[in-house]
Formats: structure tokens, C-alpha cells, sequence
């Protein structure tokens, strides 16, 4: 190598590095040049301003705790004791938590020595052990209190509405109605609601125990209970989680079986006439870009919302996406298996299933597998659109502000239900197949 | 060919039977599962079908209804239609920049959970399990789920919508790019190892390098998905081209036009970007082979 030639390589190599420092600089600075710009373009800087942090206390506390409301109406005198306020969680009459005590004077001991009395003509007593004794008074719309001028901020009185909120519990007094809510940790009433004979009882006693129902046996009686609980609805959950799958399921599958015959129509080797190909290629590359959204919408005006739609829309979209794979699998279908087929006098019929086909049946299960695992979170999200399983529970659940705790258990069976489908198509790979990836 | 006086010997007769049994056996199996597969699509498609509001035949002859008002009217109105393209623009920028941002933030994420996760490669090699769940509960929750409690949060507007769809990506980036990483050439990490490397110079300057094609193909593959799940997310609140399109459906007939408008910007920039992405990707595909 003579020193031109070294010099040639020197300068080249410098050129490159050069190249590669500035690429080094520039790539990174693009990236945050853009990021200057969606910062301002998204308005982040806003963010903090309208975000709510008390939704997010709210839902934060609500998603693993429940309250009990203890309602006195301050017209009639009566006193209500439900979980979470809701009707089907009522006390059935005659009975209350074992945390109220007394007649003429209802006290309500929240815990840590922070005790309500609901006291007659409307008046309420709240002990606070850090603060002192907080007396309040409902007189028609007019409420009276103790409170001075210095209120602290866990307080909030006017001389219509008074909220005290404690660590142990919340208080509100309205003209109307004195409101305690009593928090504890779980998920109350997930199993049995109060209606049912078997509220209160464990496992034990309803496995091995004596007949509660008299009417029916434990078990049986016990598991109907549980499947139609008012208020976490199982099986309408259940039923909401069938379809979705279903959903994911039938758009996965009926895709599959609409694209295969079509991505023959696609592939340069089995369709030599272009103009066919060409039209096919730009059909699927058109329902595709039409996305699943689009189709949903469209769907939705047609069929109605429900599962129906939903299955639709995904089979359609997914017609386009199973179709561009299956054809470029086509293309590359190994020759000579075709011709060693050949070879044996096989009729063209005889070729494509013998030739073509055990060559391509692994990659297609692959990836319309990989699709069902993917599809059923698609389900998920087109539910929420166009009304129909465990999407549509969640969107109401999340939209209605409260029902935190029903958000949660739903994300969590959402969550499940997905990584179920993924070990499900997995393993299916893996038996089908023959190897797991 | 040896034994040409006896061309069938016991032998042979016998492998032939089972191996006919065996055929047939499969046969049955083959057949049995197609037969369930059947059943459950028609009974799976019959379920569906009568929970659903419409009826499928029914709804198959109106299924044309629809895009035909819309067509019609946006024909009508054809001389908005630039207009109405002009002011849905912005949304539409703001919807590609929900995607960009999240598969931007997606794939970092991804890129360093898929490092600490793969064997050979980790940082901490005790930790592997506990990163490959973390990426499988990112990957499992749906972007839906984790918008829409941020929206309740944060409110309306595109910043829920990328945080869900970065979260999404990070956990399917990070999968597939562990899946890359485990079959990286370790040769070079040894040789810098034996130079006194640290482990962050170790990953930049010897795996990084020969995972970077495919890592980028699949990022700009997720970027393809991102803009339709970013459309989407708009749908239940999240801002962008999919609340317009929500707005626009819901005054119904009088404002198709809006729809239509909206309908030609998604359809355009899916296609535009499916063609962009599968062009580089091919490339960079074929850099590596060539």
C-alpha cells in the first residue's frame, strides 16, 4: 500500500467520522427540538393546571377501599345505613355495622376515638380527639355550628352545608340530611350482597357447615347467590368478557378464512394476470387504511352497537392485514417442494396441497395467533366505541366517577383476560406448530 | 432391490399398515378439529348476533346506507370540502404528534427494558423476571384502560392519550427488541469487557449497533399502529382527528360533510404513512442482508 493509497483511506475514514459525529448530534437535537415544540403544542405547561388531583386521590383511595354511609334525614329523623349509598347495598331493615350503637342516640364510632352522635332535634356531635367537640345544628336549610373563625382546612362550613373530613371518616351536614361515611379497606359485598342468607358466612361454613337456605343446598345456593350478586353483576361481567373474546375470535378467524383464497389472487406467482393482483393488492391496502375506527362507525349505523359490529369491524380490517401477509408469504414459497411434488405426477390441485401449503400453514397460524392475542385488546377498545363487552362496562364504569372499585376489578380481569389469550394463543402455537417462540 | 424375488416382505407390509393407520388417524384428528372449529365459529356467530341491537341480515342490505348519505352529501357540498380539509388540519397534526411522541418515548422505554431484561445482556441478571413482567402488564393493558382514567385526572386533551399509547408501546417494543437482542453477537461485548467497558458503554457501543435496523424497523412499524390507536383514543375524549370525527357524528345528517372531510384526512395519512414506513423498513430490511 503506497502512502497515497494510505492517504485516501485516511481522508475517507475521517469523511465518515465526521459523518457519523454529525448524525450523533443532529439525530438527538431533531428529537429534542420536537419535543420543545409538543411541549408547547400539547400545552403541558397548562397540564398542571387543569389537572384534578383529587380525582386522582379519589380514585386512588376508592379503587381498594369502600365506605359505608350512615344517611339521617334531618326531615324525617330516619336513619339509613347502605354500602357505598347505593341502593342494592342497603342494611336490610333492623340491622347496622356493629360500629353504630345506641337508641334515642345514634353514635357512630369511626375508629381512633373519632366518634359521631346523631343526637334528636337535628343535631349532630362530632369528636374530633386532636381539634375538640364540633356541635352542628340542622334547622330547616339553616345550619348552626360551634365552629368559630378559625376553622382549620379539613372543615369547610357555611351556614348551608358543612363538610368535615378526617382521616378516619367523612361528615357532611346539609339541611336535609347528615351524611357519615365510614371507610374500610377490600372490596365490600364482592361475594354475597346483604340479601342473601349467605352474607357473612366464610368458606368453611358454607362448604362443610350446616344447611343456611333451607330451601336450597349450600353450594348450590351459595354459587347462584354469588353469580347474580347485585351489585358487582358476575355474570353479566362474565357475559361481557365472553364477548369481547368472541369478538376477537370471530374478526381473527373470519379474516383468516376471507384472506386466504384472496392473497392467492394477490401473489405474482399464482395470479399472472396483473390487473387482478394490482386490484386485489389495492382492496387490501383500502380496508386497511380505512382502519378499524372508520369501520366501526360505518358497522355501527348498519348492525346497531353489540358484538355483531364489533366482530365485523375487526374481521374487515384485519382482511386487509391477513391478506398483504398471506401474499407475501405466497411470494416466497420455496419452489422446489412444488417441483419434487411435481416430479410425482401430481395434478396442479394436488400440488398446491402437497407443495405449497405445509409451507405456508406455519406462518399463517403464526401470525393469525399473534393477531387473536392482539385483536381481543382491540375488542376491548372498538367495545368501548360501539357498545359491547368488558370496553363498554369499563368506559360506563369510569365515566359514571365513583364506581372506582368496579374500575379496578375490571382492569384487573381486563388485564387477565389478555394475558390469558396470550398464553392461550401461545400454546396453541406451540402444539401446532411444534416450537414455542 | 436386493431382494428382488420378494417385493413385499413382512416387513414392509406391516410399516405400510401403520403407517396407513397413522394417516388415518391423523386424518380423524384434522377432521375432528375443523368440526369444533366450525361449530364454534357458527355458534360464536350466532351468539353474537343475537346480542346485537341489528340483525345481521338485516343489517348486511343497509350496510351501504351510511357511506352513501355521507358520499352524497359530501358530494353536494363538494366546494366545502377543502375548507373543511384546511380546518381539520390541525387535528390531524396534533393526532400524528400523539403517535410520533409516544412511539418516540414508547421505544426508549422499550429499548432499555429490553437490555435489562435479556439474558446475557442485563444489568442486573436477577432482575430479568421481574422486567419481563413489568413489560407483559405494559403490553396487556389496553391503551383505552389507561386513557381514559388519565383523562379523568389530567382531563381531555392529547397528553392522556400519548402517555397511554407510550406506556403500550414500551411493553411491545420491549419484547421484540429483547427478542433482536438475544441474538446479538456477544463477541464484542467480551472484547469490550476485557477493556475495562462499563455496562451503558458496553450496550452503546457494541449491541446497540447491530440491533439498531431491526429496532428501527419495528419502531416505525409501531408508529404505523400508534397513528390508528391515536385516532381511536381521540374517539373517547383524548383530542386529535378522532374527537372531530366524534363531534361530527354526533350532530348527524346536515354535518356529513364534516365527517367526510375527516373520513379523507385518517384514510390519506394511514395510507401515507403505511407506504413511508413499509418503503424504509423494506430498506433497512434489506441493508442488513445485503
Amino acid at each position: 500500500m503506497t502512502s497515497a493509497d494510505l492517504d485516501l483511506v485516511k481522508s475517507n475514514t475521517d469523511a465518515l467520522m465526521q459523518r457519523k459525529q454529525l448524525v450523533a448530534f443532529a439525530f438527538p437535537a431533531v428529537i429534542l427540538v420536537y419535543f420543545i415544540y409538543v411541549f408547547f403544542a400539547f400545552d403541558i405547561a397548562g397540564l398542571a393546571k387543569r389537572a384534578n388531583w383529587d380525582n386522582a386521590v379519589t380514585l386512588a383511595s376508592d379503587s381498594w377501599s369502600y365506605k359505608v354511609h350512615v344517611t339521617r334525614s334531618n326531615r324525617t329523623g330516619e336513619i339509613e345505613y347502605a354500602v357505598e349509598g347505593e341502593r342494592k347495598g342497603r342494611y336490610p331493615d333492623g340491622q347496622r355495622p356493629d360500629w353504630v350503637s345506641g337508641q334515642d342516640i345514634t353514635t357512630i364510632d369511626l375508629g381512633s376515638d373519632t366518634i359521631v352522635r346523631l343526637l334528636s332535634d337535628n343535631r349532630t356531635e362530632v369528636d374530633v380527639p386532636s381539634f375538640g367537640l364540633i356541635e352542628a345544628q340542622a334547622e330547616g336549610r339553616q345550619i348552626t355550628t360551634n365552629l368559630g373563625g378559625q376553622i382549620p382546612d379539613w372543615i369547610s362550613a357555611s351556614d348551608r352545608r358543612v363538610a368535615i373530613t378526617t382521616p378516619e371518616g367523612r361528615i357532611t351536614i346539609t339541611g336535609s340530611k347528615t351524611e357519615v361515611f365510614n371507610y374500610f379497606p377490600g372490596w365490600e359485598l364482592f361475594w354475597f350482597t346483604f340479601e342473601s342468607p349467605y352474607h357473612g358466612y366464610g368458606l368453611g361454613q358454607i362448604l362443610f357447615g350446616d344447611r343456611i337456605d333451607p330451601a336450597r343446598g349450600n353450594i348450590q345456593g351459595a354459587v347462584y347467590d354469588w353469580w347474580n350478586n347485585a351489585m358487582w353483576r358476575h355474570n353479566e361481567v362474565a357475559w361481557a368478557i365472553g364477548e369481547t373474546i368472541l369478538m376477537a375470535f370471530l374478526g381473527t378467524f373470519g379474516a383468516a378464512i376471507i384472506a386466504l383464497p384472496l392473497s392467492f389472487m394477490a401473489a405474482k406467482r399464482f395470479a399472472p394476470i396483473m390487473l387482478v393482483r394490482a386490484a386485489t393488492r389495492r382492496l387490501f391496502d383500502f380496508v386497511r387504511g380505512v382502519d378499524a375506527l372508520i369501520w366501526t362507525v360505518v358497522l355501527a349505523r348498519a348492525f346497531g352497537p353489540g358484538p355483531l359490529t364489533g366482530s365485523l369491524a375487526i374481521l374487515i380490517t384485519d382482511t386487509g392485514t391477513f391478506g398483504k401477509i398471506f401474499s407475501e408469504a405466497l411470494e416466497n414459497v420455496d419452489e422446489k417442494q412444488i417441483e419434487g411434488v411435481n416430479s410425482t405426477g401430481a395434478k396442479p390441485l394436488q400440488r398446491y396441497r402437497f407443495g405449497v401449503i405445509p409451507q405456508l400453514v406455519p406462518i399463517l397460524l403464526a401470525q393469525i395467533l399473534y393477531f387473536l392475542e392482539s385483536n381481543t385488546r382491540s375488542a376491548t377498545i372498538i367495545g368501548a366505541i360501539t357498545g359491547g363487552g368488558i370496553g363498554l362496562m369499563l368506559t360506563q364504569a369510569i365515566q359514571t366517577q365513583k364506581d372506582w372499585e368496579e374500575v379496578a376489578y375490571y382492569i384487573i380481569l381486563v388485564v387477565v383476560m389478555v394475558m390469558f389469550m396470550d398464553s392461550v394463543s401461545g400454546w396453541l402455537r406451540g402444539r401446532l406448530i411444534g416450537r414455542k417462540d | 432391490m436386493t431382494d428382488a424375488a420378494s417385493p413385499h416382505p413382512a416387513g414392509v407390509i406391516e410399516i405400510q399398515s401403520h403407517y396407513m393407520a397413522q394417516v388415518q388417524r391423523r386424518r380423524l384428528y384434522s377432521g375432528l378439529t375443523l368440526l369444533i372449529f366450525v361449530i364454534l365459529m357458527v355458534a360464536g356467530f350466532n351468539i353474537a348476533d343475537a346480542r346485537n341491537a341489528g340483525g345481521f341480515w338485516d343489517g348486511v342490505l343497509n350496510i351501504g346506507d351510511y357511506p352513501a348519505e355521507v358520499i352524497s352529501e359530501a358530494w353536494e357540498k363538494r366546494a366545502d370540502l377543502p375548507g373543511l380539509i384546511a380546518r381539520f388540519f390541525p387535528a390531524l397534526i396534533e393526532t400524528i404528534n400523539i403517535a410520533a411522541v409516544s412511539t418516540i418515548i414508547g421505544a426508549s422505554a422499550g429499548l432499555i427494558l429490553s437490555l435489562l431484561s435479556t439474558r446475557g445482556l442485563a444489568r442486573w441478571p436477577v432482575l430479568i423476571p421481574l422486567f419481563r413482567r413489568t413489560m407483559d402488564i405494559m403490553r396487556a393493558v389496553p391503551e383505552i384502560v389507561i386513557a381514559l382514567v388519565l383523562i379523568f385526572v389530567l382531563g381531555g386533551g392529547p397528553v392522556p392519550a400519548m402517555i397511554a399509547i407510550a406506556i403500550h408501546s414500551a411493553g411491545a417494543l420491549g419484547k421484540m427488541f429483547s427478542e433482536v437482542a438475544e441474538n446479538a453477537d456477544l463477541k464484542s461485548v467480551e472484547g469490550l469487557s476485557s477493556t475495562g467497558a462499563t455496562w451503558l458503554q458496553k450496550m452503546w457501543l457494541s449491541v446497540l449497533p447491530q440491533v439498531a435496523p431491526n429496532y428501527l424497523s419495528y419502531t416505525l412499524l409501531r408508529f404505523e399502529i400508534n397513528i390508528r390507536a391515536s385516532a381511536i383514543l381521540g374517539f373517547v375524549g383524548a383530542g386529535g382527528l378522532g374527537y372531530e370525527l366524534r363531534n361530527a357524528m354526533a350532530w348527524g345528517p346536515g354535518r356529513f360533510d364534516e365527517a367526510a372531510a375527516i373520513f379523507i384526512l385518517l384514510f390519506g395519512t394511514i395510507v401515507l404513512f403505511d407506504q413511508i414506513s413499509s418503503r424504509y423498513r423494506n430498506r433497512l430490511t434489506e441493508g442488513q442482508n445485503g
